[in-house]
């Protein structure tokens, strides 16, 4: 299997502060993976690295043999990453179809000339790109919906629409930013069948920054553990369940004891 | 009876320290002599009387809950005494301030400082009766006020909305006599405005007789019923009385500045000028979320084009014709837009409205300046500038004129909601809507921004040489600040990103300036506190955008399962 | 390694970089052509550098406005010029009034003074109204709602004043204590520039000092940094920002009288607007936030101003260069903008996006 990620000593300073130390680790193509750690241990400065709304200030990040480092974002999109948020950020007072079509942007080739005279191929275009929007809106299961302002959709198909906007890039690695958060037991687990559906049908490789121990331990394949900034862990749910360190970064020194048998709901 | 003093009494203050605003500021005495209704209403006291009213519409509003109809009139008309107290002050600040001192040889005059503390304020605020009787006077009308106010809420539904009709219809016929008076009189009807109006005012019986028209058709809900009628047809008869109906609608459109005569065309002409220049600010602000405070840069650079290239004197450059010159204005427009949002769009927000203000200014002061002063004038300006010749026809009026900027106004519009409807147009809401996640879309902003900010600016520079070419002459200092602010006010009253509301915008904010002239002086006071009560109370605007159906607009198709 | 140097920058870049070579070059040249040919004495640049100091503590007065609210609401209150304005054009009654009953020659400290209280009350007075009214119900809203609630609020009170005192230039008497020269390292230059610059560096070391070592100026920082935890830590966040458009409010104020007392011109409705726009580019220049910085970024901004186009137009062979003065402090803003947003003092804007 080939390698999707490689990222190669990444180090994101701001300051004195480093908010990633010296980060390496590598997805192959069709895995999901994670990242776990407290919070403030620098996972989403890492996210916001890969996908170049920072700069890292060392190390390499490879996309496909791409050195992605320094890129901007849209550029680092054109490529095919794809990403969600922390906080659900939906194009608010735009419609839910809206937001999918403006994922499809990186795919749509026609010129502002075309779409002033709208032509045959502009008409095309626009039919095909609504066509694949309502798609991916029964994809993700919120049919009827579309022509709803994304800001005025619970909280649930907010995240689910979230979701269908970063694949209608028609991503090869998609980035999850806490895919669960404020989702009770029984959405964390239709979200986690979900995600394994996106890799299964549509070949895309996941990575997920997730407090859910439930969804973690369930999901992935390969989980790389961060605090402060470093790698303490990496490896199997099984090897990272056993580690102490992770155990001792989460909980402290001395509650390690608990961890293995019972994995809490929501760490951190 | 147990009141809530303490809401009363704020809300009487609050009013009463609007129109003691509006007094000192002015407004009450400049128009004291501008009769609406015989002599026995003036627009002067309409501005004082925005205090009382709104002392009553507040309390009421606020009383109308946890109290009876009737104690709600009464606390509204002890709102409205309490109203009254700030212009009690005034006029004693005036008595003490200004009229003791008249005649005696002081070192301060307060005259000199508060200039609109005249003798004459006191005398209308006391309706000409002296402090003594004048006083209690006031108080009574306040009261009154606020209880006419308080009747705008409490009355029920259908009285209500036809008194604030019969009203609405009485003072704007009486504020817009002028202009009405030149309409009749073009349809002939010398005789009926001679009734309406005597010297530019209201008669009494005519504004009663007007009064009790719009009370009726609101009351009888005349309207109502128009619509019932046409809701019950059929819908083929349906489909051919829209047809009709857009077909009156254009042939209106095409003959109105032949109805209302040629003051009235400039200004319909001044309205499309704005539109136009609306409609291309429009995309920047409203669409892609840039504050451009600078667009009247590109209004000059069309106008100037435009003068250089057509002027018949020592300044003009060649001997091309208007229609020739326009296209070359609008190129030039999107190149100045190309080379001035360069540099500047990477700021963000705040920053770009004040750089861009910068630019604007930054353009004045050199047209102004004696270094380029023997290309474009320098303070003289460009003059002899021809009027656009259409097939033989010299478009020397404003009526001639008004079909152009309606043209125009036509094609932005068209290319403006193709553009919404396109890729671009995603890419610019996605970007005011949040940039950072937009580029994590995969859109270039730069490229994106660039855009917007140069095909507003085409379309701005195509104003500015229609302007031009309707003027014949222009000057730097036609080029203000005030120009972007105008453009900017009337698509935040309209509904920023909504194409109607820009259309109304310009006709609430440059259509009515124009008709009611007398108000120049206040005019920017009143855009300054619209902006903000807009803003405070009402931030989308009179005609919001309106969010596009897509998903149910499709036909239902079956929906293949995702591949890739 | 160098193809990859090239992948990451865009032809934004490539452009931003021509032109700072290209605006470096013009402004060399410029100089270059005015020094040579020795058009001005050293006494002249003097006189230039000294009443740009004075204009610059004006300027410095106002920015600080800018930077204390910026630093608070992260808004940039695009009205402060209008409460310079309501200020200085209040003052000038009192100041008129002071010196036809003598007060001003016989008592100048006294007098400049109670200038001193009456403006800085009423600006006080104006930029609390204007918090209260226009920008505490719209906290939390869009970034371009306030903005237009300032520029609309900027109008209304051009508007309001001119309604209330006239739309005449009024004109601040001479004080003569202040009138006459004075010799500073050989250059005679006029007393009231020194005594302006002089008070205004004592005004905003007063406001340092305020900022750094009382309660609630510990709150005010407490405050810019994060307000939400300012909160939790018990912090009244509208007392705080009141605070803070008060004491801006009061420089303003003071600005205006100092302004007044070296500018014969005269103030009038529309005066706060160039220098309101004028101090915001102060403290970008200085790095919006930083208080030091709106300081120095004034200072620097007055003598730059004051110096430009003898020394960089005139030497490109432009005409009337005065002229253009007005468009210096633009021209400098989006210069600042475009190569060092961060302005001389501030750090960088916290990166922080997603």
């Amino acid at each position: 299997m080939t390698i999707i990620l490689k990222v190669d000593k990444v180090t994101k300073r701001f300051g004195g502060l480093v908010a990633v130390n010296s980060f390496s680790f590598e997805i192959k193509e069709g895995a999901i993976d994670s990242i776990i750690g407290p919070n403030g241990a620098g996972k989403t400065t890492l996210f916001n690295c890969i996908t170049g709304f920072y700069k890292a200030d060392e190390g390499e990040i490879i996309f496909n043999d791409h050195h992605i480092r320094g890129f901007s974002p849209d550029r680092v999109t054109n490529l095919g990453i794809s990403r969600t948020y922390q906080n659900i950020r939906l194009f608010a007072n735009m419609t839910a179809i809206e937001n999918i079509l403006v994922g499809q942007h990186p795919h749509l080739k026609t010129l502002w000339i075309e779409a002033i005279l709208k032509n045959g191929r502009f008409k095309k275009e626009e039919a095909e790109a609504l066509k694949e929007a309502r798609r991916l809106l029964h994809y993700v299961g919120l049919s009827g919906l579309g022509d709803h302002l994304a800001r005025n959709l619970p909280y649930g198909a907010q995240r689910r629409l979230e979701i269908a906007r970063a694949i209608a890039s028609k991503p090869k690695l998609l980035l999850l930013d806490e895919p669960t958060a404020g989702m009770n037991p029984n959405e964390s687990a239709e979200m986690m069948h979900f995600i394994r559906n996106l890799r299964d049908e549509l070949g895309i490789s996941v990575l997920l920054i997730e407090h859910d121990m439930r969804v973690v331990m369930g999901i992935s394949e390969n989980i790389s553990v961060m605090d402060f900034g470093q790698k303490i862990a990496e490896g199997t749910p099984k090897e990272i369940q056993r580690n102490p360190r992770v155990i001792e970064a989460y909980l402290g020194r001395g509650a390690a004891a608990g961890f293995e048998t019972q994995t809490p709901a929501s760490a951190g | 009876m147990n009141l809530n003093w303490r809401l009363i009494i704020k809300n009487g203050l609050l009013g009463g320290i609007i129109a003691f605003y509006l007094s000192a500021i002015g407004m009450a005495e400049t128009f004291s002599q501008r009769y609406l209704i015989s002599t026995f209403l003036s627009t002067g006291q309409l501005f004082v009387a925005v205090g009382g009213v709104t002392a009553g519409i507040l309390t009421a509003r606020a009383l109308k809950e946890d109290y009876k109809k009737s104690t709600a009139y009464i606390g509204s008309l002890l709102a409205g005494v309490f109203s009254s107290l700030p212009l009690i002050l005034l006029i004693f600040l005036i008595q003490v301030l200004v009229i003791q001192q008249t005649g005696q040889e002081v070192i301060f005059r307060w005259r000199d400082m508060f200039v609109n503390f005249s003798p004459g304020l006191v005398a209308m605020l006391t309706f000409g009766q002296g402090l003594g009787l004048g006083i209690p006077l006031l108080i009574l009308a306040s009261a009154l006020l606020a209880g006419l106010g308080a009747t705008f809420i409490l009355f029920p539904d259908r009285l209500r909305l036809a008194w604030l009709n019969g009203l609405i219809w009485m003072l704007g016929i009486g504020i817009f006599s002028e202009n009405v008076t030149q309409i009749l009189g073009q349809f002939g009807g010398r005789g009926l405005a001679r009734f309406l109006f005597q010297q530019r005012t209201l008669n009494p019986i005519a504004a009663i007789l007007i009064f009790a028209g719009a009370f009726a058709i609101a009351y009888f809900r005349v309207h109502k019923t128009v619509q019932n009628r046409w809701t019950g047809m059929p819908a083929r008869q349906q489909k051919r009385g829209r047809t009709i109906g857009l077909v009156l609608g254009i042939l209106l459109l095409i003959s109105l500045p032949w109805m209302v005569g040629q003051f009235l065309s400039q200004a319909l002409f001044m309205v499309g000028l704005y539109v136009m220049m609306g409609l291309g600010l429009n995309i920047v602000v409203g669409y892609a979320g840039l504050l451009d405070l600078g667009y009247v840069a590109f209004f000059a650079v069309g106008a100037y084009t435009m003068g250089i290239l057509t002027s018949t004197g020592p300044l003009g450059q060649s001997d091309l014709s208007f229609w020739a010159v326009l296209p070359i204005a609008v190129l030039v427009g999107l190149a100045w837009g190309v080379f001035l949002g360069f540099p500047v769009l990477r700021m963000r927000g705040d920053y770009l409205a004040i750089v861009t203000l910068g630019f604007g200014e930054i353009i004045r002061i050199l047209a102004t300046s004696d270094w380029l002063a023997p290309f474009e004038g320098g303070p003289q300006g460009i003059l002899h500038i021809p009027n656009p010749n259409f097939f033989g026809i010299t478009m020397h009026q404003p009526q001639t004129m008004y079909y152009l900027v309606v043209a125009g106004s036509l094609l932005i519009a068209f290319v403006t909601i193709r553009l919404r409807e396109s890729r671009l147009g995603r890419q610019w809401m996605a970007m005011r809507e949040d940039e950072d996640v937009a580029e994590a879309m995969g859109i270039n902003l730069v490229q994106t921004k660039l855009l917007a900010f140069s095909i507003g600016a085409a379309f701005s520079a195509m104003a500015g040489a229609i302007f031009a070419a309707r003027l014949g002459n222009i000057f730097p200092h036609s080029f203000n600040l005030l120009i972007s602010i105008n453009a900017l006010a009337l698509i935040i009253v309209g509904g920023l990103g909504s194409i109607p509301g820009v259309i109304v915008g310009s006709l609430i904010l440059v259509g009515l300036p124009e008709l009611l002239r007398e108000f120049t002086e206040y005019r920017l006071l009143m855009y300054g506190l619209l902006l903000i009560v807009m803003m405070l109370f009402r931030p989308e605007g009179f005609l919001p955008e309106e969010t596009q159906k897509r998903e149910l607009h499709a036909d239902e198709e079956e929906l293949a399962p995702l591949e890739t | 390694m160098l193809k990859r140097y090239f992948q990451n920058i865009s032809w934004v870049d490539v452009f931003l970089r021509v032109f700072q070579i290209a605006a470096l070059i013009v402004i060399t040249i410029g100089i270059y052509n005015t020094v040579t040919t020795g058009r001005y004495t050293s006494a002249q640049w003097a006189t230039l550098v000294f009443a740009g100091l004075a204009q610059g503590s004006v300027y410095a007065l106002i920015a600080l406005g800018y930077t204390l609210v910026y630093g608070i609401l992260l808004m940039i209150n695009f009205a402060h010029g209008e409460v310079y304005m309501a200020g200085a054009f209040t003052g000038v009654f009192l100041a008129q009034y002071l010196s036809n009953i003598g007060f001003l020659d016989s008592n100048p400290f006294l007098g400049v003074t109670a200038l001193i209280l009456l403006a800085g009350t009423v600006s006080t007075l104006i930029a609390v109204l204007l918090e209260r009214i226009a920008y505490r119900p719209l906290r939390g809203a869009p970034r371009l709602v306030p903005l237009i609630t300032a520029i609309g609020a900027s109008f209304a009170l051009q508007y309001t004043f001119r309604g209330l005192y006239g739309a005449e230039f009024r004109a601040y008497p001479a004080v003569k204590a202040l009138s006459g020269l004075v010799n500073v390292f050989g250059f005679n230059v006029p007393l009231v520039q020194l005594v302006v610059l002089a008070a205004a560096v004592v005004f905003m070391v007063a406001l340092y000092l305020f900022v750094e070592r009382t309660k609630m100026g510990k709150a005010m920082r407490a405050v810019s940094e994060d307000k939400d935890v300012a909160r939790l830590m018990g912090i009244d966040i509208d007392k705080v920002i009141v605070t803070t458009f008060a004491i801006g409010g009061a420089l303003a104020g003071v600005a205006g009288v100092f302004n007044g007392l070296f500018r014969p011109q005269g103030v009038y409705f529309f005066m706060g607007f160039f220098p309101g726009l004028k101090a915001f580019t102060a403290a970008v220049l200085g790095g919006i936030g930083n208080l030091p910085g709106a300081m120095i970024g004034g200072l620097l901004l007055g003598v730059f101003e004051s110096l430009f186009p003898n020394l960089i137009l005139e030497g490109l062979g432009i005409p009337s260069a005065n002229q253009l003065r007005d468009a210096f402090a633009f021209t400098m803003l989006v210069l600042i903008l475009i190569f060092r947003p961060q302005g001389i003092f501030g750090e960088r804007l916290a990166e922080k996006k997603a």
